[in-house]
C-alpha cells in the first residue's frame, strides 16, 4: 500500500477530499503540513486544490516558498509521484515543476461545472490504470485555469506527448463550449518528460464515487497503487534474484 | 417612581435637558458632548434615550450612546419584530437548539445533527455589491462554525430590480454573485442552491440573503452563552479596523440618495482569514480548550461581548486599549462598534490560554485576551484603564422598548387583490410557454450556479439546477436535502397564504428530492414596520409560516428579521425567504428533477383549480400582478410529501419535480429539457384530457395551485406507485411517456400543444446569459 502525503497549505480547501479519494483506492494517506520539512516517508504526493495563502498575489505565488515544498522538489526529483489538482497545478507551474503558467479564465469568472476530458498520455504515474484516449466527465471548480505557455514550449509538449488531459466537447450539439477557460490547445493537465509529475486543473477526487454521479476520476487514484505495486514487485523479485 | 417607568412626557423633557439629568457623570477625555443632536445621529428616539437616561441615573458617555444605538438598533434588538417573532412554532422532538443562538441545531442520525441558518446582508449589498455580498456569507459561515459545526453547504437568495432597466441592476446582480462566489469558492463551501428573482420593486433595494448548513458531533454542540467568572475573554483572528462602523444602525433605516455615502461602513471581506477562522474554531471547540465562542457580526465586539454575558447571567470588562487595532489611536468608541470581518469573541478558563494561542499560531492567527467574566453583572469597557462604558449588563439586552405598531392592509393591496381579470385573453399558449421560459425569473440559473463551487468537500449528490440540493454525510447513509424559496408576488398579494406558499413551497421541494422536511429558518425582508400596511404583511405573513409550519411539523430554528428595505421609489415587495432542511435516510434515494428514460411514466400529482391570480403567467405574459392567488391547502401539502418520500424510499421514481412559479406547463417543460449538462434532449407525449375537465387552457398550463408536482417512473413502477399515491390520499394522473424523440407533446381535448425540446432548451438556458452580455454591466456602476 503506497503512502500518499497530501499537502496542505493555509487556505487549501480539497484536503480532505483528496485524502479520502487516495484512501477508497488502497492507499495510506496522511497529511502534511506546509510548515513541516520532511513528508516522512511518502511513495507519492499530492497538492490538493484550494486558495494557498489566498491566492490574492497570484495563484500558487507564495505556497511554492513554502518549507515543505523544498522536500516535495526533492521528492520530484528522485523520480517520485507528484500530482498537483487545480490550485496544487498553479503551484507546480509557480514552483517551476512544470512549465507554462494558469491565468484568469478567458470569461474572467470563477467557472464550475462538469467537463469532459480525453486521457491522452497514460505513461505517467498518475494515469498509467487508464486507456489511451479514454473520454471522461470531471469537475473544473476555478477562476485562473488558463493555461498558457510560449508558442515553443507548447510545440515541446505537444511533440513530447506530454498533454495529459485535453478538454474535449460533450457532443456535437451541445450548445456549451467544451473548453471552459480558454486554455492553449485546449489543455487540461500536463506532465513534465518523465511522467512522474502531472498537473491537471480538473479535480479527479470529486469524480471517485458512483453516489456523486462520476467515477472518471478514479484512476489519477488506482494508477499509483497499480505502479506501486508493480515497483514493489519487481523489487521483490530482483532481490530473489539478488 | 423609578426612574425606568418615567412617562414619556417626562422623557421629553429629560430628553432636552440632557446635561442636566447627569448625575455621577462618566467624563472620557477627548469624548463630543452628548447632545440632542447627537442623540439623533444615533438613531435613538426620546422614549428609549429616557430610558437609557433612566437605567444609568445619569447622561451616558459617547461611547455608551454609541453601544446602546448599536444594540437597540432594529437590527440587534428586534424590537419591532419580536412580539410576532414569539408566536412561530419551535419546538420539536429534532430541536437541539431554537431560536437565540447564533444558528438553530436539528438532531440527525447517528450523533450527528445539523446547524443551520439564513442572515440577510441588503443594505451593504445595495451600496457595495461586491464585498456586501462576501461579507454576508462569511458573518453566515461563522454563525455556523461558532456552533462546533463544519460548514458543508451554502444557499442564496437574492432579489434585485428587472436585468434589462435600469442597466444598475445588472451591475448589482453580476457584483454580488461574484462576491457570495468568490468568497464561499475560496473558503472551500460548496453552494448548493438558491433562488434569484427579478421585480421591479427591488431595484434600488437588492435582497442579498445567505444561508449556511453545518454538520457537527451532537456532543461538540458549542453555545455562546459566557459563564464562569474569572474568565477569560480573547479576541480571535483579524485586527479591528475603523470599518463597518454603525453598520447594525445602516441596517436599520431606509435606504436613500445618500446610501451611497455609506460605502465606508460596508465592511471589507478576506475569506483566506476566515478559513484559517474556520479550522481554528472548530480544532479549540472540539478539544474543549473554550467555554464559549462567538462571531464578532453587527455590532462587533459590543454584541457579541453584551449577548454573550446577558446569555451567561454575568458581567463582562473589557480594556479595549488590549484589543488588537490595524490602525493608531482607534478610540473605545470605534473598537467596540467595528464591524472588521473575520474575529470571533471567545470565552476560556485563563489555563487555557497559552494552548488557544498555540492552536491559534497554528493556523497563522493570534488570540488575544481583552477582558474576563465578573460576577456582578456590569457591562463595563475600560480604555487603558479609563473607564467609557458602564451599563447593567441585562438591562443592556433586555430593557430595549418593544414596539407594537398598528397593522392594517393597503388600500393598494386590497385593490390589486380583488381585480380578476388581466384584460384579453392570450391565444398563443406555445408562444407564452416559450416567453415564461424566457424569463429570467423562471429561466435556469445556470449563469450563476456555474460562478459557485458546487462541488467541493465531494460530497454533492444532487447539484444545484434540481428542486433542493443534496448532500450526502461522509461515513454515514443519510443525506440533507435543502433549499430556500419564496414567492413575493404571492405575499404581495395576499400576505397570509404567501407566507404558507412560502414554506409549502420549500417542502415540496425538499420531499420531491426524497427527504422528510425536519425545520426550518427564516430571513423576513420588508420594508418599515413604522408603516401600518407593511405591517400588516410581516404579520399576516408570520401568521402564514407559523400555520404551515405546525401542520408540516417544521419548527422555526431561528433567522433574521430585515426591515426597513425601502428606496426613494417604496417598500420591496415582502419577501419572507424560507430555508428548509430536509433528512433522506438512505441518500441512495435522491430523486431528480428531470425525466431520465424514454418510455418512462409520467404523472401529474394533485389537483388544478386553475385559478390564475398571482401567477407568473399573468405578470410576465398578461403584464398584470393581481387577483387572488389560490388558496394554500396544508393537509394536500403534506399527504403530497408524505407521498414523495415514501415513493423515493421504495425506490419507485425516476423523478420528481414539484410544481411552482409558471405552473404545470413549466414543470413538464423542464423535466424534460433536463439539466444543463445532459448529453442530448429527451421528450415527452403526454394527454391531461380529463385531468380538469371544467378549467380553461390556460388555467390548466398555467394556473400555480399548490400541492402539485410531476414524477416518472418506470413502467414496471407504475401499478405499485397509483396504489401508493391512493393509499396516502394524493390524486395521481397518468399523463404519458417520456419519449427519445425531441418533442414535448401535450393534448388537451382537442388542442394539441407541440414544443421542440431543443427550441425549449436554448430559450431557457440562455435567457441570462443574453441578458448578462450587455457591455455596460461594468460600467453601470456610476448609473
Amino acid at each position: 500500500m503506497p503512502r500518499v502525503a497530501v499537502v496542505r497549505f493555509p487556505g487549501s480547501n480539497c484536503d480532505f477530499d483528496t485524502l479520502r479519494a487516495a484512501e477508497r483506492y488502497g492507499s495510506q494517506a496522511y497529511f502534511v503540513w506546509h510548515r513541516d520539512t520532511d513528508l516522512r516517508g511518502a511513495d507519492v504526493v499530492i497538492l490538493p486544490g484550494g486558495f494557498s495563502y489566498g491566492d490574492y498575489l497570484r495563484s500558487g505565488a507564495i505556497a511554492r516558498f513554502s518549507p515543505i515544498m523544498q522536500a516535495v522538489q526533492r521528492h520530484a526529483a528522485e523520480g517520485g509521484p507528484l500530482l498537483g489538482i487545480c490550485n496544487g497545478f498553479q503551484i507546480l507551474c509557480e514552483a517551476h515543476l512544470l512549465p507554462g503558467a494558469l491565468l484568469r479564465n478567458a470569461g474572467l469568472t470563477f467557472v464550475s461545472k462538469p467537463v469532459d476530458v480525453t486521457v491522452e498520455q497514460t505513461d505517467t504515474a498518475f494515469t498509467c490504470d487508464y486507456e489511451p484516449g479514454a473520454r471522461l466527465r470531471l469537475p473544473v471548480a476555478h477562476g485562473e485555469g488558463r493555461y498558457v505557455a510560449s508558442p515553443d514550449t507548447l510545440r515541446m509538449l505537444e511533440a513530447e506527448g506530454r498533454v495529459v488531459l485535453r478538454y474535449v466537447a460533450a457532443t456535437e450539439r451541445s450548445p456549451f463550449q467544451p473548453n471552459p477557460n480558454g486554455s492553449a490547445n485546449h489543455i487540461a493537465g500536463i506532465c513534465n518528460p518523465a511522467g512522474n509529475i502531472v498537473g491537471v486543473m480538473p479535480h479527479p477526487e470529486r469524480a471517485a464515487d458512483r453516489l456523486l454521479g462520476l467515477t472518471g476520476g478514479s484512476g489519477f487514484f488506482t494508477s499509483p497503487v497499480s505502479s506501486h505495486q508493480d515497483s514493489s514487485n519487481a523489487r521483490v523479485s530482483s532481490n530473489e534474484v539478488g | 417612581m423609578s426612574p425606568a417607568t418615567r412617562s414619556a412626557e417626562e422623557a421629553a423633557l429629560t430628553f432636552s435637558g440632557v446635561a442636566s439629568a447627569a448625575t455621577e457623570t462618566i467624563t472620557v477625555p477627548g469624548e463630543r458632548p452628548v447632545t440632542p443632536e447627537v442623540v439623533r445621529e444615533h438613531n435613538l428616539n426620546e422614549l428609549e434615550y429616557s430610558r437609557i437616561i433612566g437605567m444609568l441615573g445619569r447622561t451616558p458617555t459617547f461611547t455608551e450612546l454609541g453601544v446602546f444605538s448599536a444594540l437597540w438598533s432594529e437590527h440587534c434588538s428586534y424590537k419591532h419584530s419580536r412580539p410576532v417573532l414569539k408566536t412561530f412554532p419551535t419546538a420539536g422532538p429534532q430541536v437541539l437548539q431554537g431560536p437565540g443562538e447564533n444558528a438553530g441545531v436539528l438532531r440527525l442520525p447517528d450523533g450527528w445533527a445539523v446547524a443551520f441558518k439564513i442572515e440577510s446582508h441588503n443594505h451593504p449589498s445595495a451600496v457595495e455589491p461586491y464585498q456586501g455580498a462576501a461579507t454576508g456569507v462569511g458573518g453566515i459561515l461563522r454563525d455556523v462554525f461558532t456552533m462546533g459545526a463544519r460548514p458543508v453547504a451554502v444557499l442564496n437568495s437574492l432579489r434585485f430590480g428587472p436585468l434589462d432597466h435600469p442597466p444598475r441592476n445588472r451591475y448589482l446582480f453580476a457584483g454580488v454573485v461574484r462576491g457570495i462566489g468568490d468568497y464561499a469558492n475560496c473558503v472551500g463551501v460548496p453552494t448548493l442552491g438558491g433562488e434569484v428573482n427579478f421585480a421591479p420593486s427591488y431595484t434600488g433595494n437588492p435582497l442579498v440573503n445567505a444561508m449556511c448548513v453545518g454538520l457537527l458531533r451532537e456532543r461538540d454542540l458549542m453555545r455562546a452563552a459566557a459563564q464562569g467568572v474569572g474568565n477569560v475573554l480573547l479576541v480571535v483572528g483579524a485586527r479591528t479596523g475603523r470599518d463597518g462602523i454603525h453598520g447594525a444602525s445602516f441596517a436599520s433605516e431606509e435606504l436613500s440618495e445618500q446610501s451611497e455615502s455609506r460605502r465606508p461602513q460596508v465592511q471589507v471581506g478576506d475569506p483566506f482569514t476566515e478559513k484559517l477562522l474556520l479550522e481554528a474554531s472548530l480544532e479549540l471547540i472540539t478539544s474543549r480548550l473554550i467555554v464559549a465562542i462567538q462571531d464578532m457580526g453587527a455590532a462587533g465586539l459590543t454584541s457579541s461581548s453584551a449577548e454573550m454575558a446577558a446569555r451567561g447571567g454575568v458581567g463582562v470588562e473589557i480594556d479595549t486599549g488590549l484589543v488588537p487595532t490595524r490602525e493608531e489611536g482607534m478610540t473605545p468608541y470605534e473598537i467596540l462598534l467595528s464591524e472588521s470581518q473575520e474575529r470571533m469573541l471567545v470565552v476560556a478558563q485563563p489555563s487555557m490560554v497559552p494552548q488557544i494561542q498555540q492552536v491559534c499560531a497554528k493556523w497563522e492567527l493570534t488570540a488575544t485576551p481583552i477582558g474576563r467574566v465578573t460576577d456582578d453583572g456590569m457591562f463595563r469597557v475600560s480604555h487603558h484603564g479609563q473607564t467609557a462604558v458602564s451599563i447593567p449588563g441585562r438591562r443592556l439586552i433586555e430593557d430595549c422598548p418593544t414596539y407594537f405598531p398598528e397593522a392594517e392592509e393597503g388600500e393598494a393591496a386590497r385593490l390589486r387583490r380583488s381585480q380578476i381579470e388581466p384584460g384579453e385573453p392570450v391565444v398563443d399558449l406555445e408562444g407564452a410557454l416559450e416567453l415564461l421560459l424566457d424569463n429570467p425569473n423562471i429561466a435556469s440559473k445556470r449563469w450563476v450556479y456555474e460562478q459557485y463551487d458546487s462541488t467541493v468537500q465531494a460530497s454533492t449528490v444532487l447539484p444545484p439546477g434540481s428542486d433542493a440540493g443534496v448532500i450526502r454525510v461522509p461515513g454515514s447513509d443519510f443525506g440533507l436535502a435543502m433549499t430556500v424559496d419564496c414567492n413575493a408576488r404571492l405575499v404581495a398579494l395576499d400576505p397570509y397564504e404567501g407566507g404558507k406558499a412560502a414554506v409549502a413551497e420549500a417542502a415540496r421541494n425538499v420531499a420531491a428530492a426524497g427527504a422528510r422536511p425536519l425545520g426550518i429558518t427564516n430571513c423576513l425582508n420588508f420594508g418599515s414596520p413604522e408603516k401600518p400596511e407593511i405591517f400588516f404583511q410581516f404579520r399576516e405573513a408570520c401568521r402564514g409560516i407559523s400555520d404551515a409550519c405546525r401542520a408540516f411539523g417544521t419548527p422555526v430554528t431561528g433567522g433574521n428579521v430585515s426591515f426597513y428595505n425601502e428606496s426613494p421609489a417604496g417598500a420591496i415587495d415582502p419577501t419572507p425567504t424560507i430555508g428548509m432542511i430536509g433528512l433522506l435516510t438512505n441518500v441512495e434515494n435522491r430523486t431528480g428533477s428531470f425525466f431520465d428514460v424514454p418510455q418512462d411514466e409520467v404523472f401529474v400529482l394533485g389537483l388544478t383549480s386553475g385559478i390564475l391570480g398571482g401567477s407568473s403567467y399573468w405578470a410576465e405574459v398578461c403584464d398584470f400582478v393581481g387577483g387572488d392567488p389560490p388558496a394554500v391547502d396544508l393537509d394536500a401539502e403534506l399527504r403530497l410529501q408524505r407521498f414523495l418520500v415514501a415513493a423515493a424510499e421504495n425506490k419507485l421514481l425516476r423523478s420528481a419535480h414539484d410544481c411552482s412559479e409558471g405552473g404545470l406547463a413549466v414543470t413538464l417543460a423542464e423535466a424534460v429539457i433536463g439539466g444543463p449538462y445532459v448529453p442530448g434532449s429527451l421528450g415527452a407525449s403526454l394527454d391531461l384530457t380529463g385531468y380538469a375537465p371544467d378549467v380553461p387552457v390556460d388555467g390548466l398550463l398555467f394556473g400555480e395551485d399548490g400541492a402539485r408536482a410531476v414524477v416518472s417512473c418506470s413502467q414496471a413502477a407504475a401499478r405499485p406507485l397509483i396504489a401508493l399515491a391512493d393509499e396516502h390520499g394524493v390524486p395521481i394522473f397518468r399523463a404519458g411517456l417520456v419519449v427519445s424523440a425531441g418533442t414535448l407533446e401535450l393534448r388537451v381535448g382537442a388542442q394539441l400543444f407541440s414544443w421542440s425540446t431543443e427550441a425549449l432548451r436554448r430559450i431557457y438556458f440562455e435567457a441570462i446569459p443574453r441578458r448578462m452580455q450587455h457591455p455596460d454591466v461594468d460600467r453601470a456602476a456610476g448609473e
